[in-house]
């Protein structure tokens, strides 16, 4: 046929173009692999801390390379340096590119100075997941955790993040909240910049 | 209630859910990462990739099939297209094509150009024998038998290992009818 041109075949991945981010797959795709994950990790495992652990590891992944690539594609090689910056990254530009929309609601702790809550109705990746009453408050969410603890951890905000299902009033299943503490070193230069 | 006709795959795709390909993929990634550090053998991995995917096409038939409408098939080449065009296009968003028919029609080749699940990726030399996207034989191996048909699915090119397309070779082993799972005279 004229005019169909083969893709140009790139020796080495990084010289490839990357791509502008718009490509799709269908929920039920990512949702079967995730349950895949879940279940694999499920065998290799003989508590929920561990499984737990496990699933933000692959989070963590996950995470560390989505902030590389959003940070070169959609903000240009910027850097983020303030707590206030990162956080409304991860709110926006990350929510808004791995699952569709900002997260609900961003949320600084009353209780403690370095707790920082990200809330969402109902995360993407629990969307198909019911959790057994023998595995009490195991949330497959930690992917999600992992993946804030990477892209923090990779822009230089090392920090402690867990996923908790928080009841609402009125509503059947749970709210689930990512909490993010920060590591002490980031409060510290946060006060120093002012 | 009169039958509704099979519905193209991009019809399909454009009416279902979906998600970032950026995400399937780095999940992919992810599973691939913990597979090599837990098990560290490439066969061990290649194997259990396979696994994966057949459990996941077990599944995925039902959707399939729930959501396409598409008839019975009434050879093994109507089939291979079937998978080729609608199911590919369905969850991944992406068309394969089929070719490399031999004489019996029994045997086929599945070529997908554009394959989200190996964005980003490259081999490192300790994992020259991975079969990167090994899940998709899986699945293909998984959703068949649910339909009755054994069948043997194992990749001919793959682009991580310098080849131009992904080419699995679908081989029909044999039709296994549905058993009746109750004896008559319980």
């Amino acid at each position: 046929m004229i005019g169909v041109g083969k893709m140009k075949q790139y020796t080495n991945v990084l010289d490839k173009p990357l791509t502008k981010g718009k490509q799709e797959v269908s929920l039920s795709a990512f949702a079967f692999l995730f349950s895949e994950l879940v279940q694999y990790n499920q065998t290799q495992v003989d508590n929920i801390g561990e499984l737990e652990r496990r699933l933000e590891d692959a989070g963590y992944a996950v995470g560390a390379r989505v902030l590389e690539l959003l940070c070169h594609r959609d903000k240009g090689n910027r850097r983020e340096t303030r707590l206030l910056g990162i956080l409304s990254f991860v709110h926006s530009t990350v929510w808004k590119v791995l699952f569709g929309k900002v997260a609900d609601s961003l949320e600084k702790g009353t209780e403690h100075e370095d707790e920082y809550m990200i809330s969402e109705k109902e995360l993407l990746v629990n969307r198909f997941i019911s959790i057994p009453k023998d595995m009490g408050t195991f949330n497959c969410g930690a992917f999600v955790a992992g993946i804030v603890r990477g892209v923090l951890d990779g822009a230089g905000f090392p920090a402690v993040v867990t996923a908790h299902f928080v009841p609402v009033d009125g509503q059947q299943r749970p709210r689930t909240t990512i909490l993010i503490k920060f590591a002490e070193e980031v409060l510290h230069r946060e006060a120093r910049l002012g | 209630m009169a039958p509704v006709a099979p519905r193209s795959g991009d019809a399909i795709f454009a009416n279902i859910e979906r998600v970032n390909a950026e995400l399937f993929t780095l999940t992919y990634g992810a599973i691939v990462r913990q597979l090599l550090t837990d098990l560290e053998e490439v066969e061990e991995v290649n194997k259990q990739l396979e696994q994966m995917g057949y459990n996941i096409g077990i599944r995925l038939i039902d959707e399939f099939l729930a959501k396409s409408n598409v008839s019975r098939c009434v050879d093994f080449r109507e089939t291979a297209d079937v998978i080729a065009k609608v199911g590919f296009k369905m969850f991944l968003g992406v068309t394969a094509s089929v070719s490399n028919w031999d004489a019996e029609g029994t045997c086929c080749s599945i070529i997908l150009e554009d394959n989200p699940l190996v964005d980003f990726v490259e081999l490192p030399d300790t994992c020259q024998g991975l079969y990167y996207c090994n899940i998709l034989s899986g699945v293909i191996r998984g959703a068949l038998e649910m339909v009755s048909m054994k069948t043997e699915v194992t990749w001919i090119h793959d682009v991580l290992r310098g080849d131009d397309v992904f080419e699995l070779q679908v081989k029909l082993l044999k039709q296994v009818p549905e058993e009746y799972p109750y004896k008559d005279d319980e």
